[in-house]
């Protein structure tokens, strides 16, 4: 039996294109990965373990993750009422507005780090104004999720935005028409509807400040323990040689980014089903 | 007289105006915190001297090198992926087979991996403790902590970009046009030049300038590979690390606009890109 059966379609060059596809796939990005975990294999069980376990690991995946929760939430929160506002409401500099909701991914993440940092400093523009009340955000745990929340902000707008866009005036209306208030409307209807959206823009965000490393050094203080993340980790690790310690964690951080596509994946497959 | 009673659509389509006016008030508020103030800082600070401290720190040596490997990265990076971009949508795209979703999923994938890892993962293979690497150290080939690998760290992180927007759109236009142009006589070659590329020109554009400002400004990967070698192995964010880690803040910020100022050019070309794209896919 041959693999490819013999598709009804006429046009040319679809050997060679996908050829170059799975060769470039592979030589970029398949082989590459798996070595990552074939140098992980190397290593027992129990020595995997115990670096991936070690007390200063552990406490690098709980400011980490701790983090990056924190500032999937505040997205989540705040990238909905953008979505919303950006959507429904006219108002002056809207486009401007919209355009740079992209900045996140358009500057550089070590532009993005420094340009933080000088901000929210004890003397920066914002630092000098929470200094008196007595908040610390640069070199704190505070800042991590500072620099978190900035990088994954247009993650929930934007897989938010073009839901709110198809949402359908006549099921307003009819709700409205069978005695909805508003507010019942936007709980019981309109909600429901972002939900999947929002979800999937949740976990994008959290997902992309799990493995952020450029704009979170230069407003971590990065103290072992306290607020040091575990991309940072891994890079001391493998400056001071100890490959295999560098390795076993990036071998559980992969682990966790695949975690995290599937749930995305399955998301997506919810709303897209929900959609029709 | 009483206001005359509002449309049942104007009451179900929107909030009280005082309703309206606080949520926009709050979404200015985030976005001006967030995305503004950083924006307007970045310039603030680079001009806090003036402009001939601004202009002398972009044309210290050091800068001017950083700038030129910069650009050599995006020469060699945008090319090579949008070439397998614009293959992989081709075949995805234009033909079904059976792995396709899989295929799809794994082109996405460096975008879920983290940068530290993406660069770590060239350091396994070609550094000296890594696969080849005793090898490449005997044949004098250098591609960890120098060029190559900044280079290869690159490609990876901006993999998917012109890929994943090519593929959608390529889609949404089906193979009608692509055949009709068979069938008058025209070579592959000649339909796709002819009757693809126009069609998915502004997503080819897209995808390219993400692809370059993700290029440029790479950080995290291309720092693990780099080896920090000043005038040498230093990208332009590399560069801003070091001036930043040795106060020099305002050169720091001098050489960062040059980025945030990418950034910015990114957003608008981008901007009108998308809408271009939109207006494509409405004409089908």
């Amino acid at each position: 039996m041959k693999l490819f059966k013999r598709q009804n379609n006429v046009l040319p060059g679809f050997g060679p294109t996908l050829g170059f596809t799975i060769f470039y796939l592979s030589l970029i990005v398949l082989i590459p990965l798996s070595a990552l975990v074939f140098r992980t294999a190397g290593l027992t069980w129990g020595e995997f373990i115990s670096t991936v376990t070690a007390p200063r690991v552990m406490a690098s995946y709980k400011v980490t993750f701790g983090a990056a929760i924190v500032a999937a939430s505040i997205n989540a929160v705040f990238g909905v009422l953008v979505a919303w506002v950006l959507v429904r409401y006219k108002f002056p500099g809207r486009k401007i507005a919209d355009a740079l909701v992209d900045l996140p991914f358009a500057l550089p993440t070590a532009v993005a780090g420094i340009t933080l940092a000088t901000i929210y400093s004890p003397n920066g523009w914002v630092g000098r104004l929470l200094e008196p009340l007595g908040i610390k955000v640069a070199f704190t745990p505070l800042g991590i999720t500072l620099a978190m929340t900035f990088i994954g902000l247009p993650f929930v707008v934007r897989t938010v935005q073009p839901v709110v866009e198809e949402i359908e005036v006549e099921l307003e209306e009819a709700a409205l028409c069978l005695g909805a208030s508003r507010w019942q409307t936007i709980q019981r209807v309109i909600f429901p509807m972002l939900l999947p959206s929002i979800l999937t823009g949740f976990a994008l965000a959290f997902a992309r400040a799990v493995g952020e490393y450029g704009s979170i050094i230069f407003i971590a203080g990065n103290m072992p323990m306290v607020s040091e993340i575990t991309p940072l980790l891994i890079i001391t690790k493998l400056e001071q040689f100890d490959y295999r310690g560098a390795t076993a964690i990036a071998c559980v951080m992969l682990l966790a980014s695949f975690l995290m596509l599937l749930i995305i994946n399955l998301l997506q497959k919810w709303s897209r089903r929900y959609a029709e | 007289m009483s206001a005359p009673p509002r449309t049942s659509k104007e009451r179900s389509q929107t909030e009280p105006a005082a309703v309206r006016w606080l949520l926009i008030a709050i979404a200015v508020t985030f976005l001006t915190l967030f995305l503004i103030l950083p924006l307007a800082a970045v310039f603030s600070q680079a001009f806090e001297k003036g402009f001939s401290v601004y202009l002398a720190a972009l044309r210290e040596a050091d800068t001017l090198s950083s700038i030129k490997l910069t650009l050599i990265t995006a020469i060699v990076c945008v090319p090579l992926n949008l070439f397998f971009g614009v293959c992989a949508a081709w075949a995805i795209a234009k033909f079904s087979f059976p792995g396709k979703n899989l295929l799809i999923t794994l082109i996405d994938l460096p975008f879920s991996v983290s940068p530290v890892i993406s660069g770590l993962i060239y350091v396994l293979i070609f550094g000296l403790q890594g696969w080849i690497g005793p090898w490449l150290q005997d044949h004098d080939i250098k591609i960890v902590f120098a060029v190559p690998g900044i280079i290869l760290a690159t490609i990876f992180v901006t993999f998917p970009f012109v890929a994943r927007e090519l593929i959608p759109l390529m889609e949404a236009q089906g193979r009608e046009e692509e055949e009709a142009a068979l069938v008058l006589g025209a070579s592959g070659l000649q339909t796709f030049w002819r009757v693809t590329l126009p069609n998915v020109k502004w997503g080819i554009i897209y995808g390219v300038i993400l692809c370059n400002a993700r290029a440029m400004g790479e950080f995290g990967a291309v720092s693990v590979v780099s080896g920090h070698i000043r005038g040498m192995t230093n990208t332009v964010p590399l560069h801003v690390e070091i001036l930043y880690n040795e106060y020099n803040y305002t050169a720091a910020f001098a050489v960062a606009s040059l980025l945030a100022f990418l950034a910015l050019i990114t957003l608008v070309v981008k901007t009108i890109a998308e809408w271009k794209v939109q207006q494509q896919l409405e004409k089908n």
